[in-house]
């Protein structure tokens, strides 16, 4: 057979010496300046990306709890706001509702004491007509005792028409 | 900026390999007009061994060629080392001659005064074809990973650039769905060196089997039986080195096995363990072997028929092939470290009984 007999199928002893030689330094070589260096340097930097990533991560999670963190926040604030502004509101229309009271009570009053004091005046102006009814009575009296001392017929006269005045007057 | 463009250039020298391919195989080809051309002998000058490393023959039948030096080593009178050039045409140098025909064609035999060959052959240790292209892939293998580990040293961690972009995804690649789905993620960083080296030792060859020109590419490292060999006996090694007390319990007391049914079973075992490397021996010899016996029987058509109109016809073949052959190289390349990492994982399982 043609290939039986050739190099070949024949392994040569030459060959595989050679072989092994070569190939043992490549391995030994590489092994020791290439391999070594280039796997860990692979291997650094894939953790370092996988480092990265959980931190990214992290910092993601840790964001949103924030972000939550903040809306539950400003939800909180709003509300009490809302409180803030309702108790106010409510203060507020107390007050007004208070003041109207106090202002309607305060007027009443005055209005009580202007009636009061209006009553008094009138009592007080009155009494002082009255007074000076009656001091003009005295003297219209006075005056007719003075007359009748000087004409008896005229005086009786004199006397009915005053009282009729007097009377219209007093009405 | 520069590294890409010489990976560009690398990449299209890559690509370029189909054109050149069918020249220097047209250059190779022995111009004798008259005699007849013998198909069989061009494929296995192709790919076998060789003592000089053949460019091209002149028109006037002188051969343009590189002597590789022969060392040899004969009991009685030594060490021996000189030019293959000393032994071209058959001539005999200091009781050696370069058998041209018959079974030990292509053999160094030593002769007697009368010019008849000893049966007993020198040890021959020459620097031949395969190992140039074998060294040549080793430099070159270096070379790449030593650029690529200087550059990680050099950029720190980082992003990946220039030369990593180019490599990295390939050592991740075989990290990542060669080693560590067989042998796990825990024990999986003892064997890396290894399998990678294997891995890209025999992916630069095949590629560099895959270039034609000019010498170190074109030799058929990877189509040598002695060279699968040695890569099979190293994992091998390897594997009864890492071999688990399990794993030569299996071997030499099957669990389970009644007694007497040993000496059967360790026979078996002991084959099984050969038969592993021997198959990654003969798979990648075979497989690169038969990828270049098709590209070249197809651009021997072109002699058989004697004819330019075939021309065009086999050289798309030829890069049909070679495009397939591309493929394999790194199919190859992996299947062997795939299987070596197995064999690895099926030595160092731990018992569970």
């Amino acid at each position: 057979m043609l290939l039986a007999s050739n190099s070949l199928t024949n392994p040569a002893i030459g060959t595989i010496f050679w072989a092994v030689v070569i190939f043992s330094l490549f391995f030994l070589l590489l092994a020791k300046f290439a391999w070594k260096p280039i796997l860990s340097a692979i291997k650094q930097r894939e953790e370092m990306i996988k480092g990265s990533l959980a931190s990214a991560e992290n910092a993601r999670k840790e964001m949103q709890r924030l972000q939550s963190d903040n809306e539950l926040i400003l939800k909180k604030a709003r509300e009490e706001r809302e409180n803030i502004l309702k108790e106010a509101r409510d203060i507020r229309d107390k007050l007004i509702a208070e003041a109207k009271g106090r202002a309607t009570e305060e007027a009443d009053k005055l209005i009580e004491k202007a009636k009061t004091g209006i009553e008094k005046e009138k009592a007080k102006a009155l009494s002082e007509i009255r007074e000076q009814v009656a001091t003009l009575s005295i003297d219209i009296a006075t005056k007719l005792l003075r007359q009748k001392l000087e004409q008896t017929g005229e005086q009786e006269k004199l006397i009915d028409n005053y009282l009729k005045e007097i009377n219209l007057n007093k009405n | 900026m520069k590294t890409r463009r010489i990976i560009w250039f690398l990449f299209l020298f890559l690509f370029g390999i189909i054109s050149v391919s069918a020249a220097g195989a047209e250059a190779n080809e022995p111009t004798g007009e008259k005699e007849q051309f013998d198909a069989s002998t061009f494929i296995l000058e192709h790919i076998s061994d060789s003592h000089e490393w053949h460019i091209l023959t002149k028109q006037n039948g002188e051969s343009v060629a590189i002597y590789l030096p022969v060392i040899l080593y004969r009991k009685g009178t030594g060490l021996h080392i000189f030019s293959s050039r000393r032994l071209t045409h058959g001539r005999v140098y200091k009781g050696f001659r370069l058998e041209e025909v018959g079974e030990l064609k292509g053999r160094i035999v030593s002769v007697n005064e009368q010019g008849e060959a000893d049966k007993k052959l020198p040890l021959d240790f020459s620097i031949t074809k395969t190992i140039v292209g074998m060294l040549g892939a080793a430099i070159i293998g270096l070379w790449l990973f030593l650029a690529l580990s200087r550059s990680y040293k050099k950029t720190g961690i980082s992003y990946p650039k220039g030369i990593q972009s180019f490599l990295e995804p390939v050592i991740c690649f075989v990290r990542d769905d060669i080693v560590i789905p067989n042998i796990g993620e825990t024990e999986h960083e003892r064997f890396m060196p290894y399998l990678l080296t294997v891995f890209f030792f025999i992916l630069i060859n095949n590629l560099m089997g895959l270039i034609p020109f000019p010498p170190p590419f074109g030799a058929n490292v990877t189509g040598n039986i002695a060279v699968t060999f040695t890569l099979a006996f190293f994992s091998f090694i390897i594997i009864q080195i890492s071999g688990s007390k399990g794993y030569w319990r299996h071997i030499f007391a099957t669990p389970g096995v009644p007694f007497w049914l040993l000496p059967i079973m360790i026979p078996v075992e002991l084959i099984g363990v050969v038969a592993k490397p021997f198959a990654l021996m003969i798979r990648l010899f075979a497989n690169i072997t038969a990828g270049h016996i098709i590209v070249m029987s197809l651009l021997a058509l072109i002699f058989i028929f004697d004819s330019l109109a075939v021309v065009p016809v086999s050289i798309l073949f030829v890069i049909f092939m070679d495009c397939l052959e591309l493929l394999v190289a790194f199919l190859q390349a992996y299947v062997f470290t795939l299987l070596s990492a197995l064999f690895i994982s099926l030595a160092i399982v731990k018992e569970h009984h």
